[in-house]
């Protein structure tokens, strides 16, 4: 074995990727061959480390240095310095704020300080390529654990004392799902991974297939193992090619390591897991659809009852756990029920991860205990909204879930509390929205995503979200009429009462939980044909202040479509029958001449 | 197919490799490698080192460098941080000193004097004058 004095960790998680991450790689790799380095210093490609609105990130070991927006040309300057001389190149640090230091330590970022990473343990920690590392950090420590020294009564029994419940959305509790299955009867029996991931925004499952594919392996086993199945099958959409790569590494490994196939352990446990890829349907990620999808029939959903657990696969009893809930299940075996009710509240044990996104300094993926404050996400690890702007509300739980206002900020983070307020956990897309922020156009930005992916197998959820769609484009568009909020709930209620799924159920909720917190704002519409966020285009009109306006024609000159005119010194007008509302000539005037009115 | 005995063995080795990025508990050696100790020599130094520390398989040591320590005329420096965050400062390094230091020092804990300061009246006398 080598022994290095560094090693570099490039994050290769999909966000950086895109960002450039894998030039970086091949650029550290010539930099460091140039310096005669490479038996000095590993470099090694990671999972997500969740900072992804910075990337690509670099970290250097073993001082911690936290880089972020690194680029290829930054490299032979990156390597001379922190390598070569050994000094930190203080202009790529991560920085807080300008008038802190910018010199760092990844564990002193305030984005970290308050997350607790169960989930995430491993992601941006090892090489998810190498099973070896996932070894090295207690990795199929926990199905020996299982096989060895536990019956699969064990394995429920201490399920059900750590109380972890499922992070796709409903939380369910899983100990529970695991024990219908296992006293179901059946000649076989299935274990499923969801990681058919559709909601707008969310990308935490993703991220833990990238960044530790072995964690859920693992789990899968267990869980096969206390049922009593031996085959498992990991659905996940084919628009997440990394993930689907490292999945298919990780379990190649763990099966020329033995830890999946025949006689595991030298026990007469066997396991066998196979990938299949959805095409990347939102209903697909309701639990009865992705049976149907796995079966190769039509992604559409069946009538509950029979449920998976008697009657799932094949008609074969069934579990089917999402990603997230997976991965905390080798961690708490190995550590223990008590451990794990440390963290969270009373009825939420544990943590959650949520993909943080929309207004705030710091986007990405973050793990915190349940029971953390929306505002402590928003304001401490989301470093507060860009600009100065106020916070309005955060939507969760994607076209499920509903918003949450400046007024329930102090609201705990658990299954209950939000479900107390209308929104839910949902699988932890976490959108901010500030001030500019229409909720009305939220709304309807929602129910168009629903009628998209609406499969049209029953009535309510085909016909009933798109005449909701139709009512809140005619509010957007300053044609709303009186009754049309009173129209919406009473559609709203009749298709949670009446469509088939669980996501036809749930498809009302966004406009539900707006209309619930923001009335004035559809009333403002439906009545003064205004959007006070401004951000309904139809409803905007651009003007030029006169008094402001020194006729330099500039804006005239950027007009798209030419309906700004006038001569010199005297004001410019702008033609309402031709404007596009298209902004151009505000960010044109040098002047601040132009509004939005 | 890995028995768990295998299994062991890849934990235990691929962890000590790791270890580095979980922060390292014993002595940490800190090499100048500025332009004043670059020139002076330090990298045979520092690759000594590191050869050594893998040669004898010591765990828990961590090698890092630093800018110029500042007496660059006693160039290449090294400093053995040990886990008590005491500091011993080795002057006028070569590869075979490092060697010496790496087995003695880090090895078996015993500082050797003859490769650090001596001081007299106040000024640090070269080693080899001394």
């Amino acid at each position: 074995m080598n022994f290095y004095r560094s090693q570099v960790l490039v994050c290769g998680g999909t966000g950086c990727h895109s960002s450039g991450s894998g030039e970086l790689v091949k650029s550290f790799k010539k930099e460091f061959k140039n310096h005669n380095l490479e038996n000095e210093i590993e470099l090694i490609t990671t999972g997500c480390f969740g900072l992804c609105e910075l990337g690509p990130v670099v970290i250097v070991y073993p001082e911690g240095v936290f880089y972020s927006r690194v680029k290829v040309e930054d490299i032979p300057e990156l390597v001379e310095e922190q390598f070569v001389k050994g000094r930190i190149l203080k202009r790529l640090v991560y920085h807080e704020s300008m008038d802190e230091d910018k010199v760092r330590s990844l564990n002193d970022v305030e984005f970290f300080k308050k997350q607790e990473r169960i989930a995430l343990r491993n992601c941006g920690v090892i090489d998810p390529e190498n099973i070896d590392e996932y070894l090295a950090f207690d990795g199929y420590k926990a199905i020996e654990k299982v096989l060895l020294t536990m019956t699969p009564e064990d394995v429920i029994q201490l399920m059900k004392e750590a109380g972890l419940r499922g992070r796709g959305g409903a939380g369910f509790p899983t100990a529970m799902k695991w024990q219908f299955a296992k006293s179901a009867v059946g000649d076989e029996k299935y274990v499923v991974c969801n990681a058919d991931e559709g909601d707008p925004g969310a990308f935490m499952d993703r991220s833990i297939l990238e960044g530790d594919p072995h964690s859920v392996i693992e789990a899968m086993a267990i869980a096969a193992y206390a049922i009593g199945a031996n085959q498992g099958y990991i659905y996940i959409r084919a628009e997440y090619p990394i993930a689907v790569k490292r999945l298919s590494i990780a379990i190649n490994q763990a099966r020329e390591y033995g830890l999946v196939g025949k006689n595991i352990f030298d026990t007469d446990f066997d396991f066998e897991l196979d990938i299949r890829l959805g095409a990347g349907a939102f209903v697909c990620g309701e639990e009865t659809a992705l049976l149907n999808s796995v079966e190769g029939k039509r992604g559409t959903p069946r009538p509950k009852p029979p449920f998976p657990a008697n009657k799932g696969l094949f008609a074969k009893p069934t579990i089917l756990n999402n990603v997230e809930t997976y991965a905390n299940v080798p961690i708490i075996i190995l550590k223990g029920p008590e451990w794990f009710s440390t963290f969270g509240t009373e009825k939420s044990n544990g943590t959650k991860v949520f993909a943080l996104g929309g207004k705030t300094n710091n986007t990405g993926l973050v793990e915190i205990p349940m029971g953390t404050t929306l505002r402590e996400i928003v304001y401490d690890i989301g470093g507060g909204i860009p600009n100065g702007k106020e916070f309005k509300a955060a939507q969760t739980g994607g076209p499920s879930g509903g918003c949450i206002p400046a007024e329930h900020l102090d609201t705990p983070i658990d299954y209950d509390s939000l479900q107390q307020i209308g929104s839910i956990m949902g699988s932890g897309g976490l959108i901010v929205m500030d001030e500019d922020n229409c909720m009305v156009d939220i709304a309807r930005f929602f129910m168009d995503f629903i009628v998209d992916e609406s499969c049209g197998k029953c009535t309510p959820c085909r016909v009933g979200t798109k005449r909701m769609l139709e009512i809140l484009e005619r509010i957007t568009q300053g044609k709303g009429e009186e009754g049309d909020i009173e129209r919406l709930e009473n559609l709203a209620n009749e298709i949670k009462d009446s469509a088939l799924c669980g996501l036809g159920q749930t498809a009302p909720n966004p406009v539900l939980s707006t209309i619930r917190y923001f009335r004035d704002e559809y009333e403002a519409h439906i009545r003064d044909k205004k959007c006070p966020a401004g951000a309904c285009q139809e409803l905007l009109s651009y003007e030029i202040v006169k008094d402001i306006c020194k006729a330099c024609g500039i804006c005239a000159k950027k007009c798209p479509v030419n309906c700004i005119s006038g001569k010199p010194k005297t004001p410019y007008v702008i033609n309402q029958s031709q404007c596009i509302k298209c902004g151009t000539c505000i960010e044109a005037c040098p002047f601040g001449a132009i509004i939005k009115a | 197919m890995k028995s768990l005995k295998e299994l062991a063995e890849i934990r235990k080795n691929t962890l000590e490799n790791i270890n580095l990025r979980k922060g390292r508990e014993g002595y940490r050696i800190i090499v100048g490698m500025a332009t004043c100790g670059i020139a002076a020599g330090a990298r045979p130094v520092l690759t000594t080192i590191m050869e050594e520390i893998s040669n004898l398989d010591l765990k828990d040591v961590t090698v890092a460098q630093t800018g110029c320590i500042g007496a660059c005329r006693l160039e290449p420096m090294v400093e053995v941080y040990s886990p008590d965050g005491n500091k011993v400062t080795y002057i006028k390094m070569d590869p075979e000193k490092a060697k010496a230091m790496v087995e003695s020092h880090i090895k078996n804990g015993k500082v050797i004097d003859e490769y650090t300061m001596t001081v007299i009246d106040g000024k640090v006398i070269d080693p080899v004058t001394k």
